[in-house]
């Protein structure tokens, strides 16, 4: 939490880093500035001369006028075509480097242990990878090309006042730093304004979502009214700090503007005064004139311009930082050991010795104590127990999503830790009931474990897996895209199983379905099952009596432990939890 | 389509009549500031054409006084306006929000369920939010550059109406360069929020499916998807940068082309005695000021878009009727000797599509256990959601007590129902809170029953803080079972005369569920309650099973009466139970 104290400066230096790879284009945004500026800060000059030579009636100057006339234009189309040159520049360093720090979040992201991304809504974590990271290039953007060309301006214009008339250029100088006093004193007294406000609306982020996700809950217990004013009540209070914020930050324009017209109106009045008493005073050369004065009018507003804009950038520039701090905490959670340095080729035959684990997700509360299990090559293994009694901790742990905290887990007599994470995971398949498939075609989804794969060689493993059937009847078979709701989840279940059928790995980890697939898929599921098995060690999350009694051993789990482990008839004959379970499930419970 | 969006605009505008007087005075005194900003050039014309060629110090001075006097009033004003500005845009979100939050909450479950909690969530805060943004910038911004535009060309128009002309032109020209800008740039701006999404949905397959990809060590197979989707998002945000970059260039070159012809021509106009030297100076400062306002007109433009965007899908939520109405409906009393619920041949169908329940036809008495099964899809949770009216029938009528569901209030009708949905949904506050839900009155003893009969007690009195214990948003501090055993016990408190457990078992274990339908039957006799379950063992014990196949009661009976007589219902008991030879049943299902 310390983190977010962090202090702004240290933030805005770590995106800095972003754009270092970039460096070459923020030279030349940083040249294209300047000579804009330069050229953009002429053009007054040159206006005020040729303005000198329209005197009065007969007193004009043509031949002149022309020339400055004339002039203008290679020196304004240069100004523009720079400036334009600048922005590309300034957007390509930007776009860029929030891509290679969206990337490099999303890095981290794939190496971060699992216990992070348990626990950690995925919202957030998708929204620090998207919207906010847009936050940053928006600011990132803008300060580049407002700030930038806003801090040449202001010093190249300085320069040119003072070359042309150094008394007037005082007088701006001494008056202009009020605006950014006023400014930064009203940025300030909001900040705290600001903060209220993201707290509330905060606060009713999390009010809809509970209460809309439970919608059916409220209307059903009819509680909309009540609903209703819990959210009117947390609505005022956003309406309230809400206006505070929007009002005090909407201060900041009226008055650095109000000050602006002062220098301005002061400007205007020196140098008439000096145009009237002497002429001369302080000029290099020449003499005050109408001109002059035009010249000076004009750099007073260029001048105190970047002052305005700066207030409205840092507004964007807080976003941004505030987004920022967000995606760098992500970005700084601490990922995986490293392992590149170990075993990296490991084909196991399916030995598995567990021996004295100890595991908790949470160190005072104590989950598996004291494990000892050992598997031999081909056995299948049944997982029974309540739902959410723990057997993804089980999983967890054979497949190395987590560490234990004692004791080993040893496959063919080799602790898991000498290895690294994707040798040993390559040993498994794993199939969940919760099927994950990703936005792409079936082929692809197939193939995922073994990219290379022939076309044969996928059409072999659906087969197995009986979904050739469906995919075939689809127009456009193997390639079909598949979206989140074209298949049913038995659909879904036997793609996943010719995943595995792909790969085939010498240990299997399977979730048996409860009952959320028909009989017909069921079927189909069983028996791809089935000849999965076949000779690999299997660890099955099992609901089906059958799978149970096959089982060579039968782990009991409750309330994340393992409590008691054995065959079908000796879990029935000690007469412990199993022989309950089993009762209520299977012998038909009487009533 | 454009009659459409006017019909929005026009509806939307409603929440602003509250804030009418601000709407319309903010731009007022807007259009004030402008006005005396507008004064500034010809002020300062006057201290050249008089002060500086008539050598009149004072006059200079006093003039400079007016300006600063003019800056103050000016100052006035614009405070005036933002204040104006940031009641009415908050006071006109405040009140969109709550008038969006009871809409939602009117909405039936068909609707809610069109959109989804997610995106009602986001229209709420989000799109209101940017509403509010637009509401805010259009009193503050939108009416200042019309102003200071039309008012210059006057302005113009008044010093010289020959060179007026160049005004005009500039100002036409500056609106069709405007014009193709943005209408290049806003499609690119879409492209680039659908290129977001796409790198946020990678990030959500990522979280949602670590286990697969780490499983395959496939880290780096996504890092590639990844990266190529965040290289598409900044590819394509660079080319709309690109365009929307060549705004403040072109507008810049247009202005400044502009004063090269006020320059030539106003030369000319001097040299015939038709205009003094300080109106040239004027007519500069008039274009000057013109370009500086126009830099805000990009920014506007985004904001806009994104505005109308938003307003569409809050449009789309606010007009969207919900389809369960009690108006009209008066207190009903029971029929006597009337079934307690009674499915009346009835048809339904979501959002009138296709029948998911066809011909539907039972009678329930007052005390019976109902079991309803079936595979997904099968209709199973949309027959029960019939009886607390979420949906409305396509076809019959549901009745309760012998009377339609339509013809009762809603508050009446859901008070008879304690309904205990699939989500687990608890609310923040207190366990006791939670379960005073449906019943306000309810005393600790009736909570502590209703408690013990849904198994929950046991946890409960173990919590250092019994029924004080908080319970955290979404109730996330407590195991899906126990959630489940809470939800049933909440409904409970009410004393409902009918039960609905909609699947809301799934997460006990066997002995647990057993001892809770115990428990349901002997405390409640009076009551009826409906068992929805995948899971044969959790209903076989009940009056009545409705077996559910595709929509339609393919056997409605007792367990021995439907294991005798219906397929569906034996293919489900058998694939749960032990039933030994898995090839039997591939054979009976071939048939």
């Amino acid at each position: 939490m310390n983190k977010k104290e962090t202090s702004s400066l240290v933030t805005l230096k770590r995106i800095l880093t972003y754009t270092k790879p970039y460096r070459g284009r923020f030279i030349c945004a940083f040249i294209f500035s300047v000579l804009s500026v330069v050229l953009q800060l002429t053009v007054p000059v040159l206006i005020g001369d040729a303005i000198d030579y329209i005197i009065g009636a007969d007193n004009v100057n043509f031949t002149k006028l022309l020339d400055y006339c004339i002039a203008l234009i290679p020196v304004i189309a240069g100004s523009v075509f720079f400036q334009y040159l600048m922005n590309m520049c300034a957007n390509s360093l930007a776009y860029n480097a929030v891509k290679d720090m969206r990337k490099h979040a999303f890095d981290r992201i794939t190496a971060m242990p699992l216990s992070y991304l348990d626990t950690h809504a995925h919202g957030d974590i998708i929204a620090r990878t998207g919207g906010d990271t847009d936050l940053i290039s928006d600011g990132l953007l803008q300060a580049m090309t407002q700030l930038f060309n806003g801090v040449t301006t202001v010093i190249m214009t300085l320069v040119f006042m003072f070359m042309l008339n150094w008394l007037i250029a005082l007088v701006v100088v001494v008056l202009t730093p009020l605006s950014l006093f006023v400014a930064s004193f009203i940025a300030k007294g909001n900040r705290k304004h600001f903060k209220a406000q993201s707290d509330r609306r905060g606060e009713m982020s999390g009010y809809i979502e509970e209460l809309l996700g439970g919608l059916g809950v409220v209307k059903a217990f009819g509680r909309e009214e009540e609903s209703l004013d819990g959210f009117k009540s947390i609505n005022s209070k956003l309406y309230y700090s809400g206006l505070r914020a929007q009002f005090y930050s909407a201060l900041i324009n009226p008055c650095t503007r109000f000050v602006n017209a002062i220098v301005y109106a002061c400007v205007g009045v020196a140098g008439g005064l000096i145009a009237v008493m002497m002429p001369t005073l302080g000029m290099y050369s020449g003499v005050m004139t109408a001109g002059r004065l035009s010249t000076f009018l004009m750099y007073s507003n260029q001048y105190t311009k970047p002052f305005n804009e700066i207030t409205g950038v840092v507004n964007e520039l807080q976003n941004a930082l505030a987004a920022a701090r967000r995606v760098f905490s992500l970005i700084d959670e601490p990922i995986e050991c490293d392992d590149s340095s170990k075993r990296d080729e490991f084909r196991a035959e399916g030995d598995i010795e567990i021996d004295k684990v100890y595991f908790s997700y949470d160190s005072r509360r104590p989950l598996i104590t004291d494990f000892n299990l050992d598997v031999s090559k081909g056995q299948r293994i049944a997982i029974v127990g309540p739902t959410g009694c723990g057997k993804t901790t089980f999983i967890n742990l054979l497949m190395r999503f987590y560490d234990v905290d004692k004791g080993s887990i040893k496959v063919d007599k080799e602790d898991i830790r000498d290895m690294t994470r994707s040798a040993l995971r390559a040993n498994y398949g794993m199939i969940l009931q919760d099927t994950w498939l990703f936005h792409g075609s079936i082929r692809d989804n197939i193939s995922y474990g073994k990219e290379d794969a022939t076309d044969e060689e996928i059409i072999a493993a659906a087969k197995l897996a009986s979904c050739d059937d469906f995919i075939s009847r689809f127009e456009h078979g193997y390639d079909t895209i598949i979206d989140s709701d074209s298949l049913s989840q038995g659909q879904r279940q036997l793609l996943c199983i010719a995943r595995i059928m792909l790969t085939r790995p010498p240990m299997l980890i399977l979730d048996e379905a409860t009952s959320s697939i028909d009989t017909r898929t069921e079927l189909k599921i069983q028996r791809a099952f089935a000849t999965m098995m076949e000779g690999r060690t299997s660890f099955i999350v099992a609901h089906r009596l059958s799978t149970i009694k096959g089982a060579d051993k039968i782990l009991v789990m409750k309330d994340g432990n393992i409590i008691e482990q054995g065959t079908h008839s000796q879990l029935l004959s000690t007469g412990g939890f199993y022989y309950t379970l089993y009762n209520a499930q299977f012998a038909g419970g009487n009533e | 389509m454009r009659q459409n969006k006017r019909l929005k605009t026009k509806k939307l505008t409603t929440y602003l009549s509250s804030y009418k007087k601000e709407f319309v005075l903010g731009p007022f005194f807007k259009l004030l500031e402008a006005v005396l900003e507008l004064f500034v050039p010809m002020i300062m014309a006057d201290i050249i054409d008089v002060g500086i060629a008539g050598g009149d110090t004072t006059y200079i001075l006093w003039r400079g006084l007016l300006l600063v006097g003019l800056a103050a009033v000016g100052l006035g004003f614009s405070l005036t306006c933002q204040y104006m500005a940031s009641k009415c845009s908050q006071g006109f979100g405040t009140d969109l929000r709550n008038a969006l939050f009871k809409h939602v909450n009117s909405l039936s479950h068909a609707e809610f369920d069109k959109f989804g909690a997610s995106s009602l969530i986001t229209r709420i805060t989000g799109d209101v939010n940017q509403l509010q943004t637009a509401v805010a910038m259009l009193i503050r911004l939108a009416s200042r550059t019309p102003f200071i535009i039309i008012g210059s060309v006057v302005m113009s128009f008044i010093i010289s109406p020959k060179l007026s002309l160049i005004f005009i032109a500039a100002a036409v020209l500056i609106a069709v360069a405007l014009y193709f800008i943005m209408s290049r740039s806003v499609p690119h701006y879409k492209q680039v929020q659908g290129k977001l999404d796409d790198v946020s949905q990678v990030t959500r397959e990522n979280l949602a499916g670590v286990r697969v990809v780490r499983a395959f060590s496939k880290e780096e197979y996504e890092r590639k998807r990844f990266d190529n989707a965040a290289t598409s998002l900044s590819r394509t945000a660079t080319i709309a940068g690109a365009i929307s970059a060549l705004l403040n260039p072109v507008t810049y070159l247009i202005i400044n082309m502009a004063v090269i012809a006020v320059l030539w021509f106003g030369g000319v106009t001097v040299n015939i005695g038709g205009l003094k030297q300080g109106e040239v100076v004027a007519l500069v400062n008039y274009l000057t000021q013109i370009s500086l306002t126009l830099v805000v007109v990009a920014n506007l433009i985004v904001i806009f878009t994104k505005a109308s965007a938003s307003g569409a899908r809050v449009r789309e939520v606010l007009d969207t009727a919900t389809s369960i109405s009690d108006d009209g409906n008066a207190q009903v009393s029971p029929v006597e000797n009337a079934a307690k619920v009674k499915f009346d041949n009835i048809s339904f169908g979501y959002g009138g599509g296709k029948d998911v329940l066809t011909d539907i036809d039972v009678s329930i008495s007052s005390g019976m256990v109902v079991g309803v099964i079936g595979g997904t899809g099968s209709g199973k949770s949309s027959l029960v959601n019939l009886i607390p009216r979420f949906y409305d029938v396509t076809k019959g009528a549901v009745e309760v007590d012998g009377v339609d569901v339509r013809k009762y209030p809603l508050s009446q009708l859901r008070g008879k129902i304690g309904y205990v949905p699939q989500q687990t949904a608890l609310f923040s506050g207190t366990l006791r809170d939670n379960m005073k839900w449906g019943n306000s009155d309810a005393d600790d003893n009736q909570i502590m029953r209703a408690l013990e009969i849904a198994q929950a007690a046991d946890f409960v009195n173990a919590l250092p803080d019994g029924l004080d214990t908080v319970v955290s948003q979404g109730g996330r501090n407590f195991s899906g079972g126990q959630r489940q055993r809470l939800t049933i016990a909440r409904a409970l408190v009410r004393n409902p005369e009918i039960v609905i457990l909609d699947d809301s078992a799934s997460a006990l274990d066997f002995a647990t569920d057993l001892a809770l339908r115990k428990a349901l039957r002997t405390c409640l006799n009076d009551c009826t309650v409906f068992i929805v379950s995948q899971r044969a063992s959790s209903i076989r014990h009940a009056d009545v099973i409705i077996v559910l196949d595709k929509g339609v009661a393919v056997g409605i009976g007792t367990h021995s009466q439907l294991i005798d007589s219906c397929e569906v219902y034996r293919e489900i008991v058998t694939s749960q139970e032990d039933s030994g030879n898995d090839n039997d049943k591939e054979a009976t299902s071939h048939e």
